[in-house]
């Protein structure tokens, strides 16, 4: 084990090479911009392409060319860049690629973005939020085997804080169990075969290889991610089973949570905390499962209540959900804010549960 | 002598020579001289189309194909070949496609001088949604969204790509063909080859636009379609090659 200092986006773009991210097109924005100058300084030294697209939409589009041909692509950026990208999200999605989208989020507001989408189709995609950077290192690439496992795009919900931390972590390559062979990829070489390759969402094949049409495909393929949430739902639990007080968070904000529940306990307070690590699938069947007998679960997310949803989807007693977050933004708007705090945080929950301190 | 039925003229790289495009469509000859120029290079292409009524080409023709989002066929391709460098690429797409919807991402894969050949099938209409203004809709040409004839005045000018693209350094070759007589069918054919062979020689981003009849989406009679197309679009743009390398 070799423990090296890196910075987030150093470490994240080691790890997608590793897990043998080939090709990768990407467009400059805060604070994905590191993420893409690592990978242009280290994908090419690995016999891979890294382009400084023209545009959101034109490095999507590189990348899902370049995953139609079976190689492992990516791209990334953050909320807003995401946004021109949903088109081709949904593509991909619908003509069953893989590709990882890093979104180097600015804060936490594009929860609802990563977990149901602005494509068009019935498509979800799988979501991983690490906590910190060392769990980023392993999200990077377990989404690289999920994509290729299930056909998917699939994200990579990082913020400013993973980008742009600088810690020491250990970028191992992870040993995943094999994937289908890719007999989908296009090369060229079926040309004139009589039985060439087509990849188009409407799936209509050609006249000596027939494809489902648009119905069935779609069919087959909103089934396939029912199949997902069944099997891939990821999370990360403590203290639950005596918890009176669950507090539920994602990504980054969990390691502030982690903080305040070992202070609560240690005062005495019956509290425990729940974290999805995907974020679709949501880890639903989890989460009644940690919340059943609890008084309160409060969600602590930075943006106006968009997970909020989710947990009051599947808690046990979906009337003791309540949100303590809010959106909180720094003055340049480019990530978290002032209530990214354990001492605001402590403050609100106790506010919630009615021991506010002093009062006490 | 046996008279031949026009099947037996089908090229090796069709899988069913039935379609549905309307009588006197322009884009099935001008598909046509480029299958049987890949075949006669012996090519094996992988073909990225875009959205329109030659999107079904697809359908039939026996390439490796992918079906591109609306004017990103370019940046597609671009992924495409930077992993499979010693692939053959061809994108496919109409005006409405390249030049309206992704006049961006032709430009800027021309710039990078992406080795692929992209070619585009220009009739000055959008025929697929049944006759509308593109970017490339001659002035006076009526459509459906331009009723009296498009007005410059009112909706500006049609943009020539094939001049906007060879003032690009990336760009080898850059030529303007048409498929209204059999002639200009000889002669668009061997631009498409051309640009093949260019593309195989590494020398950098290659184009070929068609000019293409629709008579459907120009309300004009079938057999008036390659007069029309001579009357309107050739004498707007041009025929011939805007920018080649010097013969060896």
């Amino acid at each position: 084990m070799t423990k090296r200092l890196l910075q987030g986006s150093e470490a994240v773009a080691e790890a997608a090479i590793a897990a043998g991210c080939r090709f990768f097109a990407g467009y400059p924005m805060l604070p994905f911009t590191e993420l893409l100058e690592q990978m242009a300084s280290k994908l090419p030294a690995a016999g891979g392409v890294c382009i400084n697209a023209a545009s959101e939409i034109e490095g999507i589009n590189m990348a899902l060319g370049a995953a139609a041909t079976g190689a492992r692509a990516a791209t990334g950026s953050c909320g807003q860049g995401l946004a021109l990208m949903q088109e081709a999200i949904a593509e991909l999605a619908l003509n069953e690629l893989p590709l990882v989208i890093f979104n180097m989020a600015r804060g936490q507001q594009d929860y609802f973005q990563a977990t149901r989408g602005g494509g068009w189709g019935d498509y979800r995609t799988i979501t991983l939020a690490p906590k910190d950077v060392t769990e980023a290192v392993d999200h990077t690439q377990l989404l690289f085997h999920l994509a290729d496992l299930h056909r998917t795009p699939v994200i990579l919900y990082g913020d400013y804080v993973i980008a742009h931390s600088s810690v020491a972590v250990d970028v191992r390559p992870l040993a995943f169990p094999p994937t289908p062979p890719k007999v989908w990829a296009l090369d060229g070489s079926m040309t004139g075969s009589g039985r060439a390759r087509q990849i188009w969402t409407w799936a209509q094949g050609k006249p000596n290889t027939p494809g489902p049409g648009p119905n069935r495909a779609w069919q087959t393929i909103a089934e396939k991610y029912d199949h997902i949430a069944g099997i891939e739902a990821r999370h990360e639990v403590a203290h639950a089973d005596d918890a009176d007080i669950l507090l539920v968070s994602f990504g980054t904000t969990g390691v502030f949570v982690d903080r305040v529940v070992e202070e609560l306990r240690a005062e005495g307070l019956r509290v425990g905390a729940f974290r999805p690590v995907t974020l679709w699938p949501f880890p639903g069947a989890a989460l009644e499962a940690a919340s059943r007998g609890c008084s309160h679960v409060l969600v602590y997310e930075l943006n106006g209540g968009q997970m909020v949803d989710d947990v009051r989807m599947y808690a046990a007693d979906r009337s003791v959900v309540r949100s303590i977050g809010g959106v909180s933004q720094d003055g340049s708007g480019m990530r978290q804010g002032a209530l990214l705090d354990a001492a605001v945080l402590r403050r609100r929950v106790l506010d919630a549960v009615g021991l506010t301190e002093g009062a006490r | 002598m046996t008279p031949r039925l026009i099947s037996a003229f089908k090229p090796s790289l069709l899988q069913s020579s039935e379609h549905d495009l309307c009588p006197g469509c322009g884009h099935a000859p001008a598909w046509r001289i480029t299958l049987d120029v890949v075949a006669e290079l012996d090519l094996k292409p992988v073909v990225l189309a875009g959205h329109g009524c030659y999107t079904q080409l697809m359908v039939n023709s026996d390439v490796d194909s992918l079906q591109t989002l609306h004017g990103r066929a370019p940046a597609a391709a671009t992924g495409v070949k930077r992993m499979l460098p010693d692939t053959p690429v061809i994108t496919l797409q109409g005006d409405g496609d390249m030049v309206s919807e992704g006049l961006h991402e032709v430009l800027h894969a021309a710039a990078r001088g992406e080795r692929i050949t992209a070619l585009l099938f220009n009739n000055g209409v959008f025929g697929d949604t049944g006759g509308h203004m593109t970017a490339t809709t001659v002035v006076g040409q009526r459509t459906k969204t331009s009723l009296d004839g498009r007005d410059a005045e009112q909706h500006g000018y049609p943009i020539d790509v094939g001049r906007l693209l060879a003032q690009i350094d990336g760009a080898a070759y850059v030529a303007r063909g048409a498929v209204s007589s059999a002639g200009l069918v000889a002669r668009t054919k061997r631009m498409i080859r051309r640009a093949l062979e260019l593309q195989l020689e590494g020398a950098g981003f290659t184009f070929v636009e068609v000019l293409t009849m629709c008579p459907t989406g120009w309300f004009v009679g079938t057999p008036q379609g390659p007069e029309y197309l001579e009357e309107s679009m050739i004498a707007t743009f041009g025929i011939g090659e805007l920018k080649a390398p010097s013969a060896p």
